[in-house]
């Protein structure tokens, strides 16, 4: 096989994967943080606000996150413009960091709820005895301890998300994937560079895969 | 300083704690007592409000904690717990165990909570275990650091929930010596506990508690010389033979 042509892409390629891990990257930080708030609904007390996340995550579990990508595209243009009253269009870019977001919430909510039940009632305790509030209390005390036994599955999943972002090609987005896949169709050779793309997707999540493990032993020990 | 009023307390269906009514003055020890499952948990957490009731009412310093319009935390920042488990938090150091509650809540400034942490780390004997992690530590150690913790809010009164039973009985007495100090400098004190040699040495009464409900409320000498009721005494008897 030949793969000069492979070299002659690689500027494309670089900025296809550049997209890919700037979407990976914002989308786990906006998903975890999303997901954290939906966690805590989810356990509060108070049942509407329980009941609201509840059917958020069992709705956004139930359905393809290919669905959601193209939804987003059609219809967070048009609220965000309707709300603006602007009409520029927000991009591909934009309509699916906010649907990867929101999906992935729904899943990062469930293993944050785990991470939370699995702090004992006692430690919640103590803090309110100390005097600290509600917030405090989650924030300095229960979601570090909390994060602390999750990371290992929250990094799971963001490799989960790192092989979904290519399904971004459904709205047209250049990503890895996709410049890949363009790159390899320009000059005719899309065996090579399906192949290429294929292997870095398998040496990034595998590797992190392993790191990943490395690190759960780590703190289980 | 402590006023128990009529507390009544149900989970769905089951009554925990019945018409419970006692009282602790300032400077006074009061040690409850009675069998697993009696309420006794259950009682002194209602005292600073980390569980609610249902009727009654409980006031501590002036201030009712069934009341909805109770500033709760700060409340609770004003009266000391230490728990069975000790619960330090075992993300932080011992040092910054100490401080993080006088810094967040009580708005101290960094230096100042940590000199005081440190200072009273050295009066339970373990300043040299500032900078440790509470894993480090063992059981004996970890609970002084707890009451050491609870110490540095310069709290009003202390309760205790059976703070040596989850202790290996050689670490129990370094425990209950910082407790009997803190007892003999007047601190106001409300402690679930089965250790009697501590209730006789400084407790001004003994609570006997008995599904739910406060069977004995006498001085020290009245209970440990003739309790009045059956329940009270067999327990007695029971746990005084080992
Ligand atoms: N969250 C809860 N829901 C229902 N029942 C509860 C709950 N917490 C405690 N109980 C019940 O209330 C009763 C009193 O519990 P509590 O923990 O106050 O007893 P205790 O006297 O402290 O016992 P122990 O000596 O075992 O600590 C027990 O029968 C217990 O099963
Ligand atoms: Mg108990």
């Amino acid at each position: 096989m030949d793969f000069s042509s492979l070299i002659t892409a690689m500027p494309g390629l670089l900025s296809g994967m550049m997209l890919t891990l700037k979407l990976l990257v914002l989308a786990i930080i906006g998903g975890v943080a999303l997901g954290t708030l939906l966690a805590l609904a989810r356990l509060s007390n108070n049942k509407l606000l329980s009941t609201l996340a509840g059917f958020y995550v069992n709705y956004f579990r139930s359905i393809p996150l290919l669905l959601v990508i193209t939804w987003f595209y059609f219809v967070v243009p048009f609220i965000i413009g309707w709300l603006t009253g602007t009409n520029e269009p927000i991009g591909a870019f934009y309509s699916c960091l906010v649907a990867f977001m929101m999906f992935e919430a729904a899943y990062y909510c469930e293993i944050v709820r785990a991470g939370i039940q699995s702090i004992s009632k006692g430690q919640v305790n103590a803090a309110y005895a100390l005097g600290m509030s509600y917030s405090q209390t989650m924030r300095l005390v229960i979601l570090p301890q909390a994060f602390r036994k999750m990371t290992p599955l929250l990094l799971q999943q963001s490799i989960i998300l790192f092989q979904d972002t290519s399904l971004v090609y459904a709205v047209g987005l250049m990503d890895f994937l996709n410049s890949a896949r363009s790159g390899g169709d320009i000059v005719g050779e899309l065996h090579q560079f399906l192949l290429f793309a294929g292997l870095v997707y398998f040496i990034i999540s595998f590797g992190a895969s392993t790191l990943v493990k490395r690190l759960q032993k780590r703190l289980t020990v | 300083m402590i006023s128990i009023k009529n507390v009544s307390k149900w989970y769905g269906d089951f009554k925990v704690l019945t018409d419970c009514t006692t009282e602790v003055q300032k400077g006074e020890v009061v040690v409850v007592c009675g069998p697993s499952g009696s309420g006794k948990s259950t009682l002194i957490k209602c005292v600073n409000g980390l569980e609610p009731f249902q009727s009654g009412d409980i006031i501590v310093d002036g201030i009712s904690v069934g009341s909805p319009k109770t500033d709760l935390p700060k409340l609770r920042s004003r009266v000391g717990m230490v728990f069975q488990h000790f619960e330090l938090f075992p993300h932080l150091s011992i040092t910054d165990n100490l401080a993080l509650a006088q810094i967040k809540v009580l708005g101290r400034k960094e230096d100042e909570a940590k000199k005081k942490g440190l200072a009273l780390l050295d009066r339970v004997g373990l300043s040299a275990h500032a900078a440790k992690f509470p894993g480090q530590l063992s059981g004996g150690q970890q609970q002084r650091v707890a009451i050491a913790r609870a110490l540095a809010m310069d709290p009003i009164a202390m309760l205790f929930d059976e703070p040596t039973s989850a202790l290996d009985p050689e670490m129990i007495n370094e425990v209950l010596d910082v407790m009997v100090q803190l007892a003999h400098e007047g601190m106001t004190m409300m402690c679930v506990t089965h250790e009697m040699g501590f209730a006789r040495k400084v407790a001004n009464r003994v609570i006997f508690m008995d599904q739910g409900a406060i069977v004995e409320d006498a001085n020290k000498d009245d209970f440990f010389g003739s309790p009045r009721s059956e329940r009270a005494q067999t327990f007695l008897s029971k746990i005084l033979q080992h």
